[in-house]
């Protein structure tokens, strides 16, 4: 009880009020990087589905399919070539029309027919391949007046219906996408409040002590949201990084057959990835903090 | 150091952050706080027809009316389970009476808001029986969490928390964690963190339970010094030897009832 004291140093360092992290927090930080695994996953899976049904939309919008049929006076291929010259004819609104060559006619039907002589015998319809001036694009009516004029026996198909089923599956795919990153958003903010919960409750004596030492219930409650914070934007950071490699392995190795031309991914997409850790970390904050007044506010 | 340096040092540390206090309530720092002024000042303490249950348990507390004056001192006695642990949590704020009223610097808790009870509680200083300690803390943080939570910078409050650990002969332990400390050693740090933000009331849970005569006597020799600065000193204990030699006015716990209010008997 000698008060002979070492001089105290003059400058310390507070320690944290809130004990080092204990082990349950690495069950934790895999959790919600798993979570922003899948979030990072699908969100970059909706930005490839909605390039996909960009691109496949461009195409279709810029072009026209007319089926010739054979008459009672013509062939096929000699109404397909008035049908071509007829079309070209029509300016502005279509750039260039053109009988597509037999063999690749015969090429889309073999699937079904088979390339023997069967295709000689039987009244083949053959096609014509319209583009369309992408400004502005001819309708359908008035390429059937065209064809009309000049007498040709035709349908007109315009992609319009393909176009419809190309673009709801891509709205589709965001839904989905969307539905699931806030689903995953919504269980990390759940399994945070859990921790929060857990956290306040092994730091009964800690939380006490405070309280009664007049630490205010926001102050309390910021030195879990710190540490929950902290917490899920590392774990974003690990979740985002492997999502990452994955994508970065699906652009390198998944060309030709493979997941690219289904699910075209570009670079760029990779930027929208370090948003996770800092959703993560803002979610985890708000879900730490509200839980944590929640709580206090129940105690005297 | 003696007890008179004590004083002093205390007197030096003016300064202190007394966020939201009341100038009114502001304990007196001259020497005889009891000769302050004629006028009867508000109790800083005031219990009416205050009662406590726990649950549907019969009450521990019964009709207990006091008012503690600013500036006093008194011991609070009773056999282990009368009820003086839960008197003293209503002090602090730590539980509602289930009937009754209690009233702190002449503000009734229950109608206050609640981010306005850390101000309150900030008034207060506790020493607990079982010392509640934070263990990931060493002894110097420990007795500075007061000033922390009060917003006072490191810088600004280091030599005063250094200070007062060698008072109270733990200025070589700074550094220790409670758990290295003996009990006589916890108790002396749980004292200093109660002390140290030199607050308007000082409550101590049989604050002698742990340590020899000798510290006993320096503590409370702590306790009167604080006193003496004006503070309002309420002190549990059944330390017989200990009362006696105080000379203090007596509050006696039985059956949940305030029995008796002994003056001193000097």
């Amino acid at each position: 009880m000698s008060p002979a004291a070492a001089p105290a140093p003059l400058k310390r360092k507070p320690a944290p009020l809130l004990p080092p992290e204990d082990a349950r927090d690495g069950a934790l930080v895999f959790v919600v990087a798993v979570l922003c695994f899948i979030a990072c996953l699908a969100t970059v899976a909706a930005l490839g589905a909605n390039r996909a049904a960009n691109g496949w939309r461009t195409q279709l919008t810029g072009s026209a399919t007319v089926i010739v049929r054979p008459s009672a006076t013509e062939t096929a291929d000699a109404a397909a070539e008035r049908a071509a010259e007829a079309l070209s004819a029509i300016r502005p609104g279509v750039t260039e029309a053109a009988v597509l060559e037999k063999e690749k006619a015969e090429a889309l039907l073999a699937p079904w027919l088979g390339s023997g002589d069967v295709l000689e015998d039987l009244p083949v319809p053959r096609l014509v391949s319209v583009d369309l001036d992408p400004k502005a694009p001819a309708s359908v009516s008035t390429m059937d007046k065209a064809l009309k004029a000049a007498g040709v026996d035709a349908t007109i198909d315009d992609h319009s219906l393909w176009l419809k089923d190309v673009l709801r599956a891509g709205l589709l795919a965001q839904i989905a996408a969307f539905i699931a990153a806030g689903l995953i958003t919504a269980a990390a903010a759940a399994v945070i409040a859990f921790a929060t919960r857990a956290g306040l409750a092994a730091r009964r004596d800690l939380v006490n002590v405070l309280h009664f030492a007049g630490a205010e219930d926001r102050f309390i409650a910021g030195l879990f949201q710190v540490r929950f914070a902290r917490m899920a934007a590392l774990a974003g950071l690990l979740g985002a990084g492997a999502a990452a490699m994955i994508a970065a392995a699906a652009r390198l190795f998944g060309g030709g057959a493979g997941l690219t031309p289904v699910l075209p991914l570009a670079w760029s997409d990779l930027l929208v990835l370090p948003i996770c850790p800092i959703i993560a970390g803002l979610v985890a904050a708000a879900a730490a903090r509200f839980t944590a007044m929640a709580l206090l506010k129940e105690t005297v | 150091m003696e007890v008179a340096d004590f004083a002093l040092y205390v007197q030096n540390r003016r300064h202190l952050n007394r966020e939201g206090a009341n100038p009114a309530l502001e304990p007196p720092m001259a020497s005889s706080p009891h000769t302050e002024s004629g006028s009867p000042q508000e109790p800083v303490v005031r219990f009416d027809g205050v009662g406590l249950r726990y649950g549907r348990a019969p009450e521990v507390l019964k009709d207990i009316s006091f008012s503690l004056q600013p500036g006093s001192f008194h011991f609070l006695t009773g056999a282990s389970g009368a009820g003086k642990t839960s008197l003293l949590r209503l002090i602090q704020l730590g539980l509602t009476p289930t009937r009754g009223l209690v009233t702190l610097f002449g503000h009734d808790p229950a109608k206050m808001k609640r981010s306005q009870l850390p101000l309150m509680r900030r008034r207060i200083g506790v020493v607990y029986a079982d010392r509640q300690l934070l263990d990931h803390l060493n002894a110097f943080d420990n007795v500075a969490l007061p000033l922390r939570l009060a917003g006072r910078a490191a810088a600004d409050y280091t030599p005063d928390v250094a200070e007062l650990l060698a008072w109270v002969g733990l200025g070589d332990k700074m550094d220790a964690y409670p758990a290295a400390l003996s009990g006589g050693e916890q108790q002396r740090l749980a004292i200093a963190r109660a002390v140290v933000n030199r607050p308007d009331i000082l409550l101590a849970d049989e604050p002698t339970g742990n340590v020899d005569h000798d510290m006993a006597l320096r503590i409370l020799r702590l306790f009167v010094e604080l006193n003496r600065l004006g503070s309002t000193v309420l002190i549990a204990s059944h330390d017989e030897d200990l009362v006696a030699r105080s000379g203090r006015p007596v509050m006696h716990l039985a059956d949940g009832r305030l029995g008796f209010y002994r003056e001193p008997d000097l």
